[in-house]
């Protein structure tokens, strides 16, 4: 099960809104070992593609240097389908490479509904998990 | 030539949960080997025939080594070499287009 505060839906569902109709990408980074995403980071989709998405190599040793030097890791990778299901395509399986992370996928087809969905992508097996929305805290 | 190795999560299963390790060669090509000697099985994720594995990002320090010497980039003493799977992925399948590749980093072999 992946716990997650709504501003960090948000974020990411904005944007992948923004970036529509290409495919928007980042990651939401926590503690090391903590399961707790906190930190939203949104990536260049360096493909700029409707249909792909891909980290710049550069960003990326950026970004693994800056979380290792803040013991952090890749709690949530993000990306958007912009036409079709918020479900894994074979090309994300091929692909992915965080067996710790929730994978979490957003599909933009629809204006006005939120699709946000879920998943563990382990040795090529998809396994979807429930998404439990915290509300965020306003003081 | 000793060069300290970051190893990247899923690859952890063949070092022994070690985030780095060191190991030696004068070119990148020669460290992949080094690697393959003491953690079997580890240079088939990293290579195939054609080179480095589309999928597989290899810096040394802060460079990305397709844009230096690819396997034959040349290695020295105490310099760093950071392997980090690409983040990727998309909806990839839409009518009529080309597969997506089919290797990947988390094959088992």
């Amino acid at each position: 099960m992946l716990e997650i505060d709504q501003a960090l839906i948000d974020a990411m569902i904005a944007h992948a809104r923004r970036d529509h109709p290409d495919e928007a990408c980042g990651v939401i980074a926590g503690p090391a070992g903590s399961d707790r995403p906190e930190r939203f980071i949104p990536m260049v989709n360096a493909a700029r593609s409707p249909t792909f998405y891909e980290f710049d190599s550069m960003d990326l040793l950026k970004l693994y240097r800056e979380m290792d030097s803040r013991d952090e890791d890749p709690v949530v990778v993000y990306h958007s389908h912009t036409a079709t299901e918020a479900y894994p395509s074979r090309t994300d399986i091929s692909y992915a490479s965080e067996p710790n992370a929730h994978y979490l996928l957003v599909s933009t087809r629809e204006p006005d509904t939120q699709e946000v969905r879920s998943f563990r992508i382990v040795d090529g097996v998809v396994t979807e998990e429930e998404v439990t929305i915290i509300p965020t805290l306003t003081q | 030539m000793t060069v300290e190795v970051s190893i990247p999560t899923i690859l952890r299963t063949y070092t022994k949960d070690a985030k780095t390790v060191p190991a030696s060669g004068a070119t990148l090509k020669e460290l992949i080997s080094d690697l393959e000697a003491n953690y079997p099985g580890i240079a088939d994720r990293l290579v195939d025939e054609a080179g480095l594995r589309r999928f597989v990002n290899v810096y040394l320090n802060d460079e990305d080594v397709r844009f230096l010497g690819g396997l034959d980039t040349e290695l020295s003493d105490g310099d760093n070499v950071t392997i980090l799977p690409a983040v990727a992925g998309g909806a990839g399948l839409v009518a009529g287009r080309a597969e997506p590749p089919a290797d990947r980093l988390s094959d088992r072999h």
